[in-house]
């Protein structure tokens, strides 16, 4: 799983209000080159939840995003190193083995061979 | 007909590893699934900007669909609920990340993040109740309540599906529409048993006026059975098939009985239609 498919994941067991960001225990992580689209990137810059990227990249051992959000003119700039960054952290980090934590309860899901399990329990349904 | 596997076993006993592997083996599944998920994804009308989407493929089994996600440039998450098909998605290294998950508890992703959705072959399963703490109407609310919340608004989500019953499909689009969709069904093939293709066209937000992107008929002759009106919801029959149906016909040609069929219609609109004789729909010597 990559972050940017975390960013966008929250806990939904029954009753939890703040299931975002799940927190990431990371046991192995693996890097997989991928093409650079600008274009994606810009597309998706407004959708992502800055804080949380930036502690999940953490995470996964990550430091090199700014900690507060850029700015728009940093994104439409000819200067692509900002997006460079943003590229590596959303598409090519990813969390092979370890978990996800619901930060409201605790709840452990487990991520196998790059895959979380987000099955719920009959009784968080 | 074979029997219907969500007849047999739950999803994720069906699709174990032997299952999984055979599903994927198999060109004909693979063949199919492809073409099913291309025309999904021309439903889904994304903008045409090339700027690559991020999408939902539900039900994503061993990646065949998402891969077509993959092949015209979009980025994806794929969920399923069969471990042994997302093994082999993994083994087949497919772009999309991947999620094991019951969409029938809904979909625990973040409002308004997601570009469009595809479901293919999916969605009649959670029709069932394979456990007894199974209430498919509630696992449908859930289902398309969640997948409404992250849908961007004005994106689309587009299912095919294999409904068992029209009760089935009705079910399906009367939960749809309750989480707030608009949409309906657009028919591929609707005079083919076995090329019919149903696909579920909702979308999120904006109100549609219509979905109007099935083939639409332009001859007269197709007064038969197709309009099957759903109360909610707008059905589109498109005519994919109408040129080969045409062309399935004897060597002899059409024959007589449907050329004075054809005639009797023609002059039942009034149009001026030579009298039948012993010539009508003889065929012409090769040299004439
Ligand atoms: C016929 S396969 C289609 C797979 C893939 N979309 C394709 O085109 O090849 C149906 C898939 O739906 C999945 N499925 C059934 N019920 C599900 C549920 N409740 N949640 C998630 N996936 C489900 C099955 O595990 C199976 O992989």
């Amino acid at each position: 799983m990559r972050l940017i498919t975390h960013n966008m994941l929250s806990c939904n067991i029954k009753g939890v209000t703040n299931g975002f960001p799940l927190k990431i225990e990371a046991e192995k992580v693996i890097e997989k080159e991928v093409d650079f689209n600008p274009d994606f990137l810009k597309h998706m810059f407004a959708k992502i939840e800055w804080k949380a990227l930036v502690e999940a990249a953490r995470a996964m051992g990550y430091g090199e995003l700014p900690e507060d959000s850029p700015d728009v003119a940093v994104i439409e700039s000819a200067d692509e190193t900002f997006l460079k960054k943003l590229h590596h952290a959303l598409l090519e980090i990813h969390l092979e083995e370890g978990a996800l934590v619901c930060p409201e309860t605790g709840r452990k899901f487990p991520v196998n061979k790059g895959i979380p399990n987000m099955l719920l329990h009959e009784d968080e349904v | 007909m074979s029997s219907r596997p969500e007849f047999l076993a739950p999803p994720e006993i069906f699709y174990d590893d032997s299952e999984a592997r055979k599903y994927t083996s198999s060109s004909r599944i693979v063949e199919i699934q492809a073409r099913l998920s291309e025309r999904a994804l021309e439903l889904l009308a994304l903008p045409e900007d090339d700027v690559p989407r991020f999408l939902l493929d539900i039900g994503c089994g061993s990646g065949l669909s998402g891969e077509t996600i993959s092949e015209n440039g979009h980025q994806w998450i794929g969920l399923d609920i069969s471990a042994s098909m997302l093994n082999v998605a993994v083994e087949r290294e497919v772009e999309g990340d991947l999620l094991l998950g019951d969409m029938g508890q809904g979909l625990g992703i973040r409002p308004g993040v997601i570009d469009g959705a595809i479901s293919i072959s999916a969605v009649q399963w959670l029709c069932n109740a394979d456990k007894s703490s199974h209430e498919p109407r509630l696992r449908l609310k859930a289902f398309f309540g969640s997948l409404y919340r992250c849908l961007s608004r004005g994106a689309r989500a587009v299912f095919q599906v294999y409904p068992e019953s029209i009760a089935q499909r009705e079910l399906i689009l009367r939960h749809a529409l309750q989480a707030g969709f608009g949409g309906g069904l657009v028919v591929d093939y609707p005079h083919s048993t076995k090329k019919r293709k149903e696909f579920l066209v909702l979308t999120c937000g904006s109100v549609p006026t219509s979905i109007n992107d099935g083939h639409k008929e332009s001859g007269s002759d197709d007064d038969d059975d197709d309009s099957e009106d759903e109360e909610n919801g707008m059905v589109c029959v498109s005519d994919r098939n109408r040129p080969r149906k045409k062309q399935r016909t004897n060597k002899k040609g059409k024959g007589r009985e449907w050329v004075l069929r054809k005639k009797e219609q023609s002059r039942r609109k009034g149009n001026d239609v030579p009298a039948d004789s012993k010539y009508t729909a003889r065929k012409r010597k090769s040299r004439f």
